[in-house]
């Protein structure tokens, strides 16, 4: 067999797991820590090397919603959810993002751009609503101030690029 | 001896071995309980609830399905309350069901729609929230709706755990919770051999066979096309389930008679190119066998899931496999080539039916270019037993008053080694018989092979012919089949003598009396009752041995020559190759 590289990536994480019990959820943060997400084929090629068939390791990535089986997105915006920002007016804002980009949270636009997601409090309540947008903290946020952070790369403000 | 344990259930005592559950106590003093997860051949798994009971003492109520009886236990199965909580979970299921009943391929054949009658529901309180998920028809063998699944988990047990195929999975969680090929693609780009066991065990119709009559009937009713069917060994004793027989009636006679009723100019037998596979390959295993040096163990290759789990996951193992062409592929090359010849017919207008007990049938007829050894598809379509039995209600003929007729011989003649082949070790039997003539020179004396017979998962024997020792396996359910190729591959590396000469796989659990295209309501019972009206047929015949059909011999007379000559290669033999892409 010729290995590829994804072969060579996944290759020390399974060598990290294999023959543990119970290690596949490990073993799969480690792919996501990897990748950002699970690619198809990193996942059959895990599933290879620690002898765990493909149809057990979908079971396991789609029932914790942790696992993301697409590419993330270049840009995710993760819309806090918690109480203050929840109380502070942060559905509005998740409602603004999903109409605008054309996805409801979990989801990563056709063209691979954005990524949008509900977070639970990312620890800094005094200044909710709080959006992020990958490392960026957007504090006391408002629909206007959101506005910039959707747009497609080089377009303006009206719309027009 | 361990103690037995002494309970009631609704007052009835009852005597049980440790272990045994609720369900299975009730069964036998005939208390029905009824469930929709769990099924005779798989563990319990609790996932319906419809089999909840009360036992005295107990607060809640239990599944019986996955609750030992213990020593004094009072249960009940039946109050009003019980029925009232089994309504429910029944209505729950149903407003997640799409209210198709009359268009479905489990029309009165379906648990679910059974205990709804049962039950008598009228109407369903719960508002109706259908998933939509598409259809998944991509194998062309069995067809995917995974709306109509009721998460009962027993198409996945037996595609894993039994098969150990494991193309089908749980996907996502709770509500969502749906029945998916793995890893969320078509069924035709997973692990999946088309088996069709899934849709032997499926309660509802969330997993059936492809349906082919409709091009059959098409056919049937154009002038021009010639067309004629074939019938496998296994068919013959189970498709009367569909019509009230007893389990395991011998219905050859009858079924060439509704055959030629439907239409069909010619009935041959698949039993007759079993036939013709044992000359084939019991010249092949004793070339091999007597010739220094050869690869053995030998492996057949009847079975098409067999040969497609070995081609995806065993591919070390071709060298080992026979190159003879399954019976049905044999009958069809000879039905454009040899009787269209005989018959003066032109071979593009004939046209090839085969009914068999299987859904993987319907991927073999074109799974290579040697398929089309008479220069077409050497068999057009292939039917299951279900859909005959389909075709023969819709035709409208009184099947049970049907007078029997014989077979056009030329394809049609067979021999008890023949309709053996249609369960567990008959392959291996058939073959031995002469194998053993063609050592010898004789027949053996006692033509049956015990060892090859029964259930057991994996079955080793040996015999000793013309002075040298055989050495056999016979193994069903394709998770068995691992078993013996780890020791063919451990003698294999560490330099030994192989453990064994000849080993005979059939995918499905019993063999092909047990096939995902035979009627529902499989289990082990059944399936020996189906066997034992194949060894009845066997014991029946005029001939027992494969090389004493006359209408054989005349085939290699009159046109093939001799087992592994220049002309039977090119028509009855085929070639295997390697496709890793498919990883479990």
């Amino acid at each position: 067999m010729t290995l590829t590289k994804t072969d060579e990536d996944v290759a020390a994480i399974a060598k990290r797991w294999k023959n543990k019990r119970g290690s596949l959820i490990m073993a799969l943060h480690g792919l996501q820590d990897r990748y950002g997400y699970v690619p198809r084929e990193a996942a059959m090629s895990l599933g290879e090397q620690m002898d765990v068939p493909l149809a057990r390791i979908y079971e396991v990535l789609t029932f914790y919603n942790y696992f993301r089986l697409k590419s993330p997105g270049k840009k995710v915006v993760s819309v806090c959810m918690g109480t203050a920002c929840y109380l502070k007016g942060a559905p509005k804002l998740l409602d603004q993002a999903s109409e605008e980009l054309g996805i409801r949270p979990g989801e990563t636009t056709a063209d691979g751009e954005f990524h949008l997601q509900v977070v639970r409090c990312v620890g800094c309540c005094g200044l909710a609503p709080v959006v992020t947008v990958n490392e960026k903290l957007l504090a006391k946020v408002t629909g206007e101030s959101l506005e910039p952070h959707l747009l497609q790369p080089g377009a303006t403000e009206d719309g027009k690029a | 001896m361990t103690d037995m344990i002494q309970a009631t259930i609704n007052g009835l005592p009852v005597e049980v071995a440790p272990g045994v559950t609720i369900l299975d106590a009730a069964r036998q003093v005939s208390v029905h309980i009824p469930t929709l997860c769990k099924h005779p051949d798989l563990d319990a798994t609790a996932a319906c609830g419809m089999c909840i009971v009360r036992v005295a003492g107990s607060s809640k109520m239990l599944r019986a399905c996955c609750t030992p009886v213990e020593q004094e236990m009072e249960i009940t199965t039946e109050d009003p309350e019980i029925i009232q909580v089994r309504r429910t979970v029944i209505e729950m299921i149903l407003s997640k069901h799409p209210n198709e009943c009359l268009t479905c391929g489990r029309n009165q054949n379906c648990e679910l729609q059974t205990l709804a009658a049962d039950f008598g529901l009228r109407e369903i309180c719960l508002d109706s929230v259908v998933p939509d998920l598409p259809l998944d028809a991509t194998t062309k063998a069995i067809v995917l709706d995974p709306r109509k699944c009721i998460t009962c988990g027993r198409c996945i047990q037996v595609c894993q755990q039994i098969q150990n195929v494991w193309a089908l999975s749980f996907l996502q969680r709770g509500f969502d919770t749906r029945i998916a090929a793995a890893g969320d693609i078509n069924l035709a780009d997973s692990p999946c051999v088309r088996c069709g066991q899934c849709s032997a065990h499926c309660p509802t119709g969330a997993i059936v066979e492809y349906d082919n009559t409709q091009e059959v009937w098409d056919n049937l009713l154009d002038p021009d096309v010639y067309c004629v069917a074939q019938l496998a060994p296994a068919v013959r004793v189970a498709i009367g389930e569909a019509f009230g027989f007893p389990i395991g009636t011998n219905l050859t006679g009858k079924t060439y008679a509704a055959l030629r009723r439907m239409g069909f100019d010619a009935v041959f037998d698949t039993n007759f190119g079993a036939d013709l596979t044992i000359m084939e390959e019991a010249h092949e295993f004793v070339k091999r066998f007597t010739t220094e040096g050869s690869v053995l163990p030998l492996i057949t290759t009847c079975c098409p899931s067999w040969v497609d789990f070995m081609e995806k996951f065993h591919d070390d193992m071709i060298p080992h496999f026979s190159s003879c062409k399954s019976p049905q592929a044999m009958v069809g090359a000879l039905a454009k080539t040899y009787y269209a010849e005989k018959m003066g017919l032109d071979p593009a207008k004939v046209y090839v039916v085969s009914v068999m007990p299987c859904t993987a049938k319907k991927f073999e007829i074109i799974r290579s270019k040697e398929m089309a050894s008479s220069g077409f598809w050497d068999v057009d379509v292939s039917l299951t037993t279900r859909e005959l039995a389909r075709m023969i209600k819709q035709s409208g003929i009184n099947f049970p008053a049907v007078k029997e007729e014989q077979p056009d011989h030329l394809l049609g003649a067979y021999t008890g080694a023949g309709t053996i082949f249609g369960t567990t070790g008959g392959v291996m039997e058939a073959a031995l018989r002469t194998s053993y003539f063609l050592l010898t020179g004789e027949n053996p004396a006692r033509v049956e092979f015990q060892k090859t017979r029964g259930l057991d998962g994996v079955k080793e024997g040996s015999t000793v012919i013309a002075g040298h020792e055989i050495r056999f396996a016979v193994a069903h359910g394709l998770g068995n089949v691992e078993t013996v190729l780890r020791r063919v591959r451990e003698a294999r590396d560490a330099g030994t003598e192989p453990p064994y000469h000849f080993i005979e796989v059939m995918a499905c659990p019993g063999g092909c009396v047990g096939g995902g295209g035979q009627p529902y309501g499989v289990t082990d019972k059944l399936r020996a009752k189906r066997a034992a009206g194949l060894y009845q047929d066997d014991q029946a015949g005029l001939w027992r041995c494969a090389h004493e059909n006359p209408y054989v011999q005349k085939l290699y007379e009159d046109f093939l020559g001799e087992p592994l000559g220049e002309k039977s290669e090119q028509l009855l033999h085929t070639s295997y190759h390697s496709r890793p892409e498919y990883r479990r």
